[in-house]
This record gives structure tokens, sequence and C-alpha cells, in this order.
């Protein structure tokens, strides 16, 4: 039995979806500030490999942070048709490299179905839920872990 | 926040400003330096503080501030004498009033019982009033509470509706740096007043000296007062005008109470920063006219001394040097884009672009000094710290302060208060010997502790030195093993066994006193320093002292830096460690056992780092003949780091890396060129000690 328990909000909240790799995934419009064509990142040394790096934002410094590759899925070869999604996690803002960007979803709390327990921990930790959308099978992403360690300082 | 509150949070902030007036003006007087003119700032400090007080009803605070007033005024007068007995007295004394103002600020605790000894030790100074002729003894010594609200109430005598006052100046007035000005002022404050000016004395042009008085003035002031005081405003000039003070007419009025708040610097203090603080002081009972009497005269150097400043909220600066940032990256964009489009030199648009390029680097100057403050506000808090210690440890210190003027960014100099307190705190305790010892090793009984701030490779360097027996090496050693540090058997060269200090829970004091024993250890402040960016470290002689260095970068300071390329990315060097750029021939560059690589700089060897193998941009070795060196100096000594090309020098705004993501090894932060790019701003000692630093043992690994 699925029942849509583990995700609140409000009724017919909007996200955002997008592709990586070859699945498709949505966020929270609330939490996308922009979203913007790929610039190449100046690359940071010591960091994560799903980190690409840094780029200009207005700026301020934004961390890029690879999606696909941050789901352990393989890093991705960042092109002019990928995209940046800009986010708020926390007070931070952060840059999440994609695909595509598909479309804006409206969706009632109640088709949101809990992640199936098959998933492996890295996807049970970012994975919030599930939406099915005609043919379609579109993952809610939370993000507040999509960058779990950058809370930790290098001290 | 209501109005009073926001006074309120003004006058505090008004506090910590006059307080550290007093404490420097005491500290000059204690070395023998003061003048008249000092004297007098620390004597308007303390009343300032206490007419403040008196208007928010702080009653504690109000207390002992008269009391020091009282003492500051005798020793102004010059009944009292500047011997270091007295001056110890008042240092102390200001000690208490920093706490009372910290308690009634809600900030701290102030120790009652030393607050009232103090008090007693304060009256104790004042040997019977002495009646001087020039000006009336203050009557508040016999009621040493002060601030009962008094009423004067006049008698029997009819009360006439006004005054009129004609006053001509001598120039002996002028002479002594009074001012007609604020005596019509206060007038003013009496009641309303009718001034005409009569100028009828003034010589033609040709005839007129330059120092003589010729003017007078009519004073008509509409207000039923007693006629002292009116007198008393005249108080300190009547000897240097021709005064005459008339009756307008005369009434049967009911005698009026002399409530007249005649506390000229609390209100000229709020006149000027434009609040509203008068009304605040009329809701509270108006102190006696009685310290009017020490003040009278204050109010025309204060006009006349005045700095023009204003308070604004650091958030609204903050903004600002944020945007100035952007106007500074945006003018490098727009440069480079010109220069692109392949316009002349002397074209117009590129001699504009050139004006504009010196602007906004004046611009940019101009709201970074808006922020950037000497590092004297943190020092100035020192002195009082050693003493405290000094006479809890029974020791005789001296504390020696250098480069107070150094200026860093206000958000690092709030970050500096705790870690170099700590420091000192360390110093006097543990780093100097007790008398008995230093005098036993022929050393001065009395120990110097050095504070010192300097700028180095764009930080800022603080260095905190004892002259005390330096590091017991052995009994770090010991204690480590004992508690379990480190094993028994381990090797440890100098430098890292004192490193050790900065280990969780070590103290080395074999009496945790209440001094250094607060529960903090070096390994805090060794973190907190970190946090800021920055770094710690110790260099010790036996028997000849310690000194602790900490170096922190200048926040958001703009940098001059080296713009250089390494692999694919450009990344930008600060000029400031950097002491020559070298390009390596073939027979100055050796290697040095299995991968290291030093490089031959004029019959000295230094160790040659490439950049890129350091930053984990490239696996193999750069080939050193191909690429350029900059010789840097670091806190470990020199090196000589390898790039691929130098692109020239420009100054970088600095941009956080921690804002949207963390602190990177070997980075210091990073930068927008002016082709838009993030270029990333090489952190040099971070960066060498990155290339040592698996060679650190495990200990000192976990202490970092």
């Amino acid at each position: 039995m699925i029942e849509a328990t583990s995700v609140t909000g409000q009724p017919g909240r909007e996200l955002v979806s997008f592709r990586a790799g070859d699945q498709e995934y949505c966020v929270d419009i609330i939490a996308v500030r922009e979203i913007r064509g790929w610039t190449p990142c100046t690359t940071l040394p010591q960091s994560p490999n799903y980190v690409c790096g840094v780029i200009n934002l207005r700026g301020a410094v934004l961390p890029i942070i690879d999606f696909n590759a941050r789901l352990g899925r393989g890093a991705t070869q960042p092109s002019a048709r990928h995209v940046i999604i800009v986010t708020h996690i926390g007070h931070r803002l952060v840059g999440l490299l994609v695909d595509a960007v598909s479309d804006i979803l409206t969706v009632a709390d109640g088709s949101i179905q809990t992640t199936p327990d098959v998933a492996c921990d890295t996807v049970k930790s970012f994975v919030r839920g599930i939406l099915a959308v005609g043919e379609r099978m579109i993952s809610l992403v939370s993000l507040d872990r999509i960058v779990p360690d950058l809370e930790l300082e290098a001290a | 926040m209501d109005t009073l509150e926001d006074i309120k949070a003004t006058f505090f902030q008004e506090c910590q400003e006059l307080l550290a007036d007093l404490e420097s003006g005491l500290l000059t007087l204690e070395a023998g330096a003061g003048d008249s003119e000092v004297v007098n700032a620390v004597f308007r400090a303390v009343h300032s503080i206490k007419g403040g007080a008196g208007a928010f009803g702080l009653d504690r605070l109000v207390a002992f501030a008269h009391v020091f007033e009282t003492t500051l005024d005798e020793f102004r007068a010059g009944r009292l004498d500047a011997n270091p007995v007295v001056l110890r007295i008042m240092l102390r004394a200001a000690d208490i009033l920093t706490d009372l103002v910290a308690d009634a600020q809600g900030a701290g605790e102030a120790d009652e019982v030393s607050a009232e000894q103090l008090r007693l030790e304060l009256q104790g100074l004042i040997s019977g009033p002495t009646p001087c002729s020039a000006a009336p003894s203050p009557p508040e010594e016999t009621d040493t509470m002060g601030f009962v609200p008094l009423q004067v109430c006049i008698e029997a005598p009819p009360q006439p509706t006004g005054w009129r006052i004609t006053i001509t100046p001598t120039a002996e007035m002028y002479g002594k740096a009074n001012d007609i000005v604020p005596l019509l002022r206060e007038l003013e404050r009496l009641g309303p007043c009718a001034t005409t000016l009569n100028a009828s004395g003034l010589p033609a042009l040709d005839d007129l000296e330059p120092e003589a008085a010729y003017l007078s003035w009519a004073i008509e002031l509409n207000v039923g007062c007693p006629r002292e005081a009116v007198a008393e405003v005249f108080d300190f000039v009547e000897d240097d005008c021709v005064l005459a003070i008339e009756p307008l007419a005369v009434s049967a009025a009911a005698p009026q109470p002399a409530a007249v708040d005649i506390d000229i610097e609390a209100f000229l203090a709020s006149a000027l920063s434009a609040a509203t603080p008068a009304q605040a002081e009329l809701t509270n009972p108006p102190p006696q006219p009685a310290p009017k009497v020490a003040t009278a005269q204050e109010p025309t150097r204060e006009l006349s001394v005045v700095p023009q400043s204003i308070r604004v909220d650091l958030e609204r600066v903050d903004k600002l040097i944020d945007l100035v940032g952007e106007l500074v990256i945006n003018q490098a964009m727009l440069a480079q884009r010109v220069a692109e489009s392949g316009f002349v030199r002397s074209s117009a648009v590129a001699v504009g672009l050139d004006d504009l390029e010196q602007l906004t680097r004046e611009i940019q100057d101009s709201v970074m000094a808006i922020r950037a403050q000497p590092v004297k506000s943190v020092f100035q808090r020192m002195p009082r710290l050693v003493r405290e210690i000094a006479a809890a440890t029974g020791k005789r210190v001296r504390l020696v302060t250098e480069g107070e003027g150094t200026e860093v960014d206000k958000t690092v100099i709030e970050q500096l208060t705790d870690p170099i307190t700590h420091m000192i705190r360390n110093a006097v305790d543990h780093g100097l010997e007790s008398t008995a010892t230093r005098l036993e090793r022929g050393k001065p009984e009395e120990g110097t502790v050095r504070l010192a701030a300097f700028h180095r490779s764009g930080r800022i360097v603080i260095e905190v030195g004892d002259d005390g027996g330096g590091i017991n090496r052995e009994r770090v050693r010991e204690i480590a093993i004992d508690k379990g540090l480190i094993s028994a058997d381990a090797v440890l060269t100098e430098e890292e066994t004192d490193n050790l200090l900065f280990l969780p829970g070590f103290s080395t004091a074999a009496t945790v006193s209440n001094i250094s024993g607060r529960g903090v250890g070096m390994d805090v402040v060794k973190r907190s320093i970190q946090s800021l960016g920055g770094r710690i470290s110790i260099s010790s002689m036996p028997g000849k002292g310690s000194t602790f260095t900490m170096s922190l970068p200048l926040t958001l300071a703009v940098l001059d830096g080296m713009v250089v390329t390494v692999g694919e990315q450009t990344l930008v060097a600060p000029l400031t460690s950097i002491i020559e750029t070298l390009q390596p021939k073939a027979n100055e560059v050796r290697q040095l056992g299995p991968t290291q690589r030093v490089l031959a700089v004029r019959g000295s060897y230094v160790p040659l780092l490439d950049t890129g193998l350091i930053l984990g941009w490239r696996t193999e070795p750069a080939d050193p003949l191909l690429g350029v060196c900059l010789l840097v100096e670091s806190d470990g000594g020199r090196a000589a780091l390898l790039v691929d090309a130098i692109q020239g020098q420009r100054q970088v705004v600095i941009k956080s890396l921690e804002a949207n993501y963390r602190q990177v090894p070997g980075i210091a932060a990073a930068t927008i060129l002016g082709d838009g790019r993030v270029a990333l701003i090489l952190d040099v000692d971070a960066a060498i000690a990155l290339q040592t630093l698996p060679a650190f043992p495990t200990p000192l690994a976990l202490a970092s």
C-alpha cells in the first residue's frame, strides 16, 4: 500500500521538473531562484567530484553541483545546452547542473507517493517522493541533503 | 525598538568610546605625559557618562560616576596630585565604571563590593573640601549619592517675571577659550530669550584689532527664575566681562522651583546627535545644578573640536561595499570589452573609461576606509586585563603595545578581542615567571608582555609575546603523555611539541588558576582563529620567552594581486607575499629527495613547489623551465611557487567562498576578473602547508 504522507505542504504546490541523465526530477519552485545557461566553471581544488566549481552570478560566487554526479550516476560533460538551476539552500545559493528543465507542474499533495523501499541510501536521502505524470516518473528532490557537507568546515 | 531604547543604545555606544577615552587619558597621565587637556578629557568622559546615565535613571552608575567625577574635579582643579597612588585608584575606578556600564547594559555583572570599596577610596582622596576663590566649591561633596532631585525654593522675595542681561565680553574672556554662543544657548534653556547684538562698538575695518572684543549683547530672558540661576550661567566668565543682570519687572508670582536641567554636555551631545534625549531627560529627575559648576566652561571647547561624525548602521556600509565591489568588477569588464572592440587608446571612449577607472578606484578606497578601523579599540582593553591579572598573580607586568594604528576591517576587529584576551592572559599567567623566579634568574623584576599588530602579506598579524621562561617542553611532553594525547615513545620536534599546546583539553599550569583556567584552552583560540581564516603559531626560546603569532585576513579588503595562469585556470596571488618573480634556468633547479625540488636563488636554496600539483589541477609535475616562479615569503620561510605564466597585476575584490560554499584548503577567497570569470585567490601560507600536510604526525593532525 502506498500512501502520500511523507510530504507536507499546500495542496496544489508548484514544482519545477528537470532532466538529469536519463531521469526526471523536480524541486519546489519556491527554492528556485533562476535558471540560466551553462557557463564554464572555475574548478576548486580539494573538492568532491560532484562539485564542478564556481561561477560568477552577478558578483556572487556560486558553487555548481553536478546533479547527476551527486546522485552517484556519473559526471555530466557540460555543454552549451546544459542548464544551471540556481537554488536557495538554507542561506546559500547553489547552482545545480542538469540536462534541461522540462516544465512546471502543479500537483496536489495527495499525488506524491513515498519513495519505494528499493532505493539505495544515496537516492533515499535525496528523493522525498515520486510523482506519476502520465507515463513519466518524476522524483521529488529534497535540496537540503544535496550538499550535505556544506557545513563541514575545512578547519 | 522605541525611541527611548534607541537613544539608550546610542548612549551605550557613546559610553564605550568615552570609557576608552577615559582609560587612555588616565594611562597617559600615568605615564606622566598628560597636560590639562588630558585631564579635561578624562573629566569630560566621566561627566558625560554620568549625565547620560542620569537621564536613563541608571542610579548605580550615576552614583559611582558622581563620586569619580568629584574626585576628578579636585584633580582638575590642581588640589589633588597626579601621583601613582591616585592614578592607580582612578584606573581601577575606570574599570569599575566600565563594569557598571556593562551591568546597566545587561551585558555583565558589576561587583558591588569592590565598587563600594573604590567609592570610599575615591572619597578618601579628597581630604576635606578646600574652598577655592575662582570657582565655588562643589556642594555635592557632602552628598555622595548625588542626583537627588534638588528643588531650590526661593522664599519670600517677589519673583521677577524675567531678567535683562547685558554682557560685554573682554578680550580676556575669548582668550580663555570661552565663547558667547554656549552662554546664550544655556540662557535659552532657562527660558525664552530675546537677544540683541550691540555692534556699535565695532571700529572700522582698518582700526580693527583682530583679537580685541568689541561686541556686546542684551538678552531679555522672559522667565521667572531666580537670579542665581541666571548668574550661574556666567560663573566662569564673570571676571572677564561686564555683566549686568536686572529684573525685567516684578510680579508676586509664587516661587518657582529651579527645575533646570543644566547638564550641558549631555544636552549638547544629544543635540548634536540630533536625537531627542532632551525629552527623556525631562521625564527624569533633573540632576543637581551643582555639576554644572564644573562644566560651564566645557561647551566652548567641545564645540570647537567636535569631530563631524555620524553613526551608520553597519549593514548599510556592508551593502555599499558590496555594490562598489560590483562597480569595480563591472568597470573592469567594460574596459576589457572596449579594448576588445578595437578602440584606439586616444579615442574619447578609452579616455573616458580611464577616468572612470580612476574614479572607481577612489570610490573603492574611500568606501573601504569607512569600515577599516585601527586595532586600537581592541588593544585599549588590554591594559586593564594585564593590571587585573598582574594583581591576581602578584606579578609586576608592563604591557607594551605596537602598531595600534594598524587598520583592519571592522568585522575582523570584533573577532580579535577574545583570542587576544586569552593569549594575554596566558602570557601573564603562564608565560611570565613569578617575581622571585625572575630575580633569581637575573631578569628585571617587571615582566614585559608585548602586543603588536602589523600588516604582512595582505594579512594582519598579531603577536603576543612575553619575556618569561619560554615553553617548558619537557613538561608539555609529560602532560601530553599523561593525558594520552601522544604515545610515550613519540618523537616530536620542538615545534611539534609546542604545537601540543593547541590540542583540546591541554593545560600546562600546574594548578588551574581562575585566570587562565576558565575552561577555555588554546585549542579554542586556535579554532576561533581558524574559523576566521586565520592561523596561529608559537615560537619559544627557553629562558627568553615565547611569542604567539596569529595572522588573519583583512576580510573584504581589496587585494593587489598578481594574476597568473596555472594549467587552464587563472589564479591570483597576493602581491604582498611575493618577493620577486623569476624564470628558472636549468642549472638552478635541483632535485632533493625522491620528489622534492629546490631552486637556487642567489646562492640559497628554497623549496620549489608546483602550484598546479598542490591544488590538484594537474597530476604530473610541470617543467619548471617552461614556467615562472613566484618567490614568496610565508610563515614557514621562503618558497618558490611554480606557475605557468604571469598575466599581470591587478587590484581585485575579494569574494567570499564561504558565503555559498565553504573554505577551500590552499585558497583564501575568490574574485571576479575582467572577463566575468571567477578566479581563486591563493592563500600562500596555506598552500605551502598543504604541501607538507601529510607529513604531520597524527596528534597534530587532530589539533588542526
